[in-house]
């Protein structure tokens, strides 16, 4: 979508195209042109935040405004985090691509607000390294903004790894007993957001909490962006409205919803859905009724693949992008990926040690590397608990060609 | 009696990339904590947040002051119980 030249200098619209509203027109001129100029400093912007009920678009949907409450003092840094580890999402890479200008305003009007002596620093894949910097040179105010490249891996955007790197470490998890609103860059108070939300917090800051709920849910308000793949159409990110569900995704891909077995959702961190699961809307977190959709990870599994296999590869890419800084995660994680293969791949042994690595792994690692991969080796042993046993008598969805 | 039925008196809080998995707070703390099958530490019958931050009754702070004091790679710190 292009920007006309007469377009009014105000988005407006409740559509749920906003930050995705200057596709393919990265510049300073169209940035101004679709959005107006972003208030230097937003006066009652907590407040603000708070109504408008935004949350984190990093994949723990933590309010933004509660993060913001918690500091223990003015931050002495804001970080806008693009690391993107996660191979399955390429939004903050689009969104970096198409509206870094948004992002920019957020980390400049949260300064403005809240502390105007903050370090600001954009923290980015290495893919988006020339996007970032081009837009940071472009504005009048970038020369604020320090730009820096991510680490590699999984675990690169976990937000000790990234105020890790950004003190000049090699961007690795660190054990942080304090939050990073308490103690975070040189030990003070830290505030880190993924880029999409400081993209939504700009637009708020222009236009208020009631704009921002004009679209999505009263549980689930505003849009965002979702990464969806699989099933052989080209990995693509989408602006949808809040409580839009997967029936929906699925649809709007072209495909029929029988065709679809499965959705892994939120990642490799992320829980399989089954077909029920499919009329559920999708939110920030998951709740009674509805799906956690974290970073907004869509990955479709078509009726003819396996989801144990799948899943097994993604297990061993999980096992291998271990950060190996803490045991339980350095050797459990290689024995659930092995364990798992054991189990669910027809030689049947190993179900003691896969429940031990499933009981015990959670929560012993300096993060949550340990928890989310567990999660998913959960869903998938659930979701495809039928596929486990058609293994245990030598046969497969993937080689029968579909439904048994 | 289990820390759950009694409020905790401290956290022993756990820093997995410091701990190489000596042992020695296992056998001070035989009750609540137990060796994995790598010889890391592990609570039993505690969730995932009381892993890294294990709940210790006022019985056992001593021997936790002794794990803090004891550990040869400093990965072990006392903190005051969750509020
Ligand atoms: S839990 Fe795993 S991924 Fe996380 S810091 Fe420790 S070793 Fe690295
Ligand atoms: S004494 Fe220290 S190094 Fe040894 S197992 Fe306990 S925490 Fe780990």
């Amino acid at each position: 979508m292009t920007i006309a030249p007469d377009a009014t200098p105000q988005l407006r619209s409740a559509s749920s195209i906003r930050l995705l509203t200057t596709i393919g027109h990265p510049g300073w001129a169209t940035h101004l042109a679709a959005f107006g100029p972003v208030p230097e400093r937003a006066t009652g912007l907590v407040d603000m935040l708070r109504d408008a009920g935004l949350v984190g678009h990093g994949g723990a949907a933590f309010p933004v405004w509660q993060k913001i409450a918690s500091l223990a003092g003015a931050p002495a840094a804001i970080i806008a985090n693009a690391a993107e580890g996660e191979p399955l999402s390429s939004k903050d890479a689009v969104l970096l691509a198409n509206a870094p200008q948004l992002v920019l305003d957020g980390l400049l009007v949260l300064a403005g607000s809240l502390a105007p002596r903050a370090k600001l620093l954009l923290y980015v894949n290495p893919l988006s390294l020339d996007a970032a910097e081009r837009a940071v040179a472009e504005r009048p105010d970038g020369h604020r903004i320090r730009v820096t490249a991510a680490a590699d891996g999984f675990v690169a955007g976990e937000v000790s790894a990234v105020v890790d790197a950004l003190s000049g470490g090699r961007g690795l998890p660190r054990d942080h007993p304090y939050h990073l609103t308490q103690k975070g860059l040189k030990g003070k108070p830290t505030l880190v957001f993924n880029v999409e939300t400081l993209a939504h917090l700009a637009l708020i800051a222009r236009y208020g909490a009631a704009w921002f709920r004009s679209t999505g849910t009263p549980d689930d308000p505003g849009t965002r962006l979702i990464t969806v793949s699989g099933m052989g159409i080209a990995p693509h990110v989408r602006e949808v409205g809040g409580g839009t569900t997967l029936s929906g995704v699925i649809a709007a891909c072209g495909l029929a919803e029988t065709s679809v077995q499965a959705v892994l959702v939120g990642g490799y961190h992320g829980v399989w859905v089954e077909p029920s699961g499919f009329p559920r809307p999708l939110t920030a977190r998951a709740a009674r009724g509805t799906t956690g959709v974290g970073a907004g990870v869509v990955h479709l599994l078509g009726r003819h693949e396996c989801g144990i296999a799948a899943s097994s590869t993604i297990l061993r890419y999980l096992a291998s992008q271990s950060a190996a800084q803490c045991g339980p995660c350095l050797f459990g994680l290689p024995t659930l990926s092995g364990a798992f293969d054991e189990v669910t791949m027809g030689r049947g042994r190993g179900g003691d040690v896969l429940q031990r690595m499933l009981s015990t792994l959670p929560g012993r690692g300096a993060c949550h590397h340990p928890d989310g991969t567990v999660r998913f080796a959960a869903s998938a042993l659930g979701v495809f608990a039928e596929e486990v046993t058609a293994h245990r008598s030598g046969r497969c969805r993937a080689a029968a060609g579909g439904r048994r | 009696m289990s820390a759950r039925e009694q409020a905790p008196a401290a956290r022993l809080h756990i820093d997995w990339t410091r701990c190489d998995a000596r042992g020695s707070c296992i056998e001070l703390l035989a009750g609540r904590l137990v060796a994995d099958e790598w010889g890391y530490p592990s609570a039993p019958g505690m969730n995932a947040a009381e892993q890294s931050d294990v709940p210790l009754r006022a019985d056992e702070l001593d021997a936790g002051r002794d794990a803090v004091e004891l550990c040869p790679r400093l990965a072990l710190t006392l903190r005051a119980p969750r509020s």
